[in-house]
């Protein structure tokens, strides 16, 4: 089986953003930056699954920046055997990334694309569901548990009343959720050995997509400020306050 | 043209998601359809017929559609899309897991979790989890769109009486089978909907002493929740999770217990009207959005707290 995964790099989710002046976007100058949080888990799985040789070929993928390499290569020093990059300067949204991951797919014939649910930036949580529709292939959405059996894949989804499990066959598309698994830390070997593992470099251009901005950014604000609070020193009083006070219980 | 929006419901009841979806709906335009897919779902499409400000309520009932498969409903959404200027639905997991595979096949953008409607292609939505609110314009010609239904009242149901459409459709698209779900049964209200949400983190210590919150919680009428260590940790399931991957809530009040207030639970429950934080760190960041602190021992707080609130109740 071959599995291919896309990883974002994405702001460090511990750094406490901040708009830019002229509200034209978030300063993400000199800001840490890392890889998205739900990929880490998409790779984590995707290596797993190899330790179980469940599969024999993790390919990871990283649409951005040059920087986008090093995304990639976190990937490869936690144990995916190969990278390709899609560079490009051009903000690329969640439907052209599908599409892009679309061809990538026509080409390279993974039989499971595992990726994270949404990235922690624009908090989309679109792209997965959007190259399954692409691809007519199923989806496992917010997985936090996978059962292989062959060609038959489970997958357990977090949903709003509890857990789903959902039966489909491969190939799929699997989007993952915080439970899935518990990313590793790559050692240090590792990430030596992932500077030696193939990186193949292409642009949207070379797949025929053509990088559209849909949706228009017109305004970034920081949400409305809320007053300090106090602090009280008994129950008593905390009770007195909301009752009487805030009138909300 | 006119909106349509995707009712939510498990064939039994609507979810309040939906009436929160109609309001923002109507906001983009006068006239909203709904369209009810599942099993033995007809007391659904008759209680969305007599929603204020509903003109057509389509109905697709049939064994595939009964657990919301998305490989089964995008086809059919995609079907009736020709006639919507903008199909919306809540951003549920059920919302957040169709309408991206909806929004792909009419090949358009979708415009997440929106936060309010500025006209019929400019909203506002949270990135960053809620860090930064982003003013987005659509230029596609037709919008799919997820809404964050705390920022939107419910539609009520008021009588009205609108024409119900049946569409006979029964094609499984085959590629994903319903196995089994494991729904937490509770008597509280929904975390969503709720008036007053008590939420505990990893102060907790362990999943027994949430019934010191379960207590509260029933004397309050709230629902319980949970920080996403509390989640990991394996005190509470998964649908208990507040903040930016879990569910959004916006009660009127919300006591955050042993959460020490990390941006991703912020995310989450800071439009809560009121925010009231018991922590024995006092300098745990979730005392900057609280209105009202308490410094001190969960352990010692919460048994007074349940004390004190029957003095109130009597």
């Amino acid at each position: 089986m071959k599995i291919l995964v896309p990883v974002k790099r994405v702001v460090d989710y511990n750094v406490k953003i901040k708009v830019k002046s002229d509200n034209s976007g978030v300063d993400l100058e000199n800001v840490k930056m890392a890889m998205n949080p739900f990929d880490e888990i998409a790779v984590e799985e995707a290596v797993r699954l190899k330790e179980k040789k469940l599969c024999d070929e993790i390919t990871a993928i990283s649409i951005g920046s040059a920087k986008s390499e090093e995304t990639l290569r976190t990937a490869l020093a936690i144990g995916v055997d190969k990278g390709i990059l899609v560079e490009t300067e051009e903000e690329v949204q969640p439907l052209e990334v599908a599409k892009i991951l679309k061809e990538v797919v026509k080409k390279n014939n993974p039989d499971l694309v595992l990726m994270g649910k949404q990235a922690i930036d624009d908090d989309s949580n679109q792209t997965g569901q959007m190259l399954a529709a692409l691809l007519g292939w199923p989806q496992g959405t917010f997985a936090s548990k996978l059962e292989i059996n062959g060609k038959k894949i489970n997958v357990t989804r977090e949903i709003d009343g509890g857990l789903e499990t959902l039966g489909m066959e491969l190939p799929a598309i699997i989007t993952t959720d915080l439970r899935l698994n518990e990313p590793r830390y790559a050692s240090l070997p590792n990430i030596m050995k992932a500077k030696q593992k193939p990186v193949e470099k292409i642009t949207p251009n070379d797949l025929n997509v053509e990088i559209k901005q849909r949706l228009k950014t017109l305004k970034v604000t920081e949400p409305p400020k809320k007053t300090p609070g106090i602090k009280v020193d008994s129950v008593q009083e905390l009770i007195s306050k909301l009752h009487e006070v805030e009138k909300v219980i | 043209m006119s909106v349509l929006v995707l009712i939510e419901h498990n064939n039994q009841n609507i979810k309040v998601s939906s009436f929160n979806t109609i309001t923002a709906a109507k906001k983009i335009d006068k006239s909203v359809h709904a369209i009810v897919l599942g099993e033995n779902c007809s007391k659904i499409a008759d209680q969305i017929s007599k929603c204020e400000g509903i003109e057509e309520v389509f109905i697709a009932d049939n064994a595939i559609y009964k657990n919301h498969i998305a490989e089964n409903i995008a086809p059919i959404v995609v079907e009736l899309a020709s006639n919507y200027s903008h199909i919306l639905a809540p951003s549920s997991t059920f919302g957040k897991n169709i309408m991206p595979r909806i929004a792909a096949l009419l090949d358009v953008a979708q415009i997440s979790d929106i936060m309010s409607v500025e006209s019929s292609d400019t909203f506002i939505r949270p990135i960053y989890a809620g860090n930064a609110n982003l003013k987005v314009k659509s230029t596609d010609k037709k919008k799919i769109i997820t809404v964050r239904t705390t920022n939107f009242e419910a539609t009520k149901i008021n009588g009205g009486n609108s024409k119900i459409t049946k569409i006979n459709k029964n094609e499984d698209a085959g590629l994903s089978k319903f196995v089994k779900n494991e729904l937490n049964k509770s008597d509280r209200p929904e975390l969503t909907a709720a008036g007053i949400v008590i939420s505990g983190g990893r102060g907790m210590l362990s999943g027994k002493n949430f019934s010191l919150l379960e207590e509260i919680a029933d004397k309050l009428k709230a629902a319980v929740g949970a920080s996403r260590a509390a989640v990991d940790a394996g005190f509470v399931p998964n649908d208990y999770q507040v903040g930016q991957t879990g569910k959004v809530v916006a009660p009127e009040l919300y006591i955050a217990v042993g959460i020490s207030g990390a941006i991703q639970h912020l995310a989450g429950m800071k439009d809560s009207k009121i925010i009231v934080a018991i922590n024995k760190d006092e300098e745990a960041p979730i005392f900057q959005v609280a209105d009202y602190g308490i410094v001190g021992d969960l352990f010692k707080i919460l048994p007074e707290l349940s004390k004190e609130l029957d003095k109130i109740k009597s």
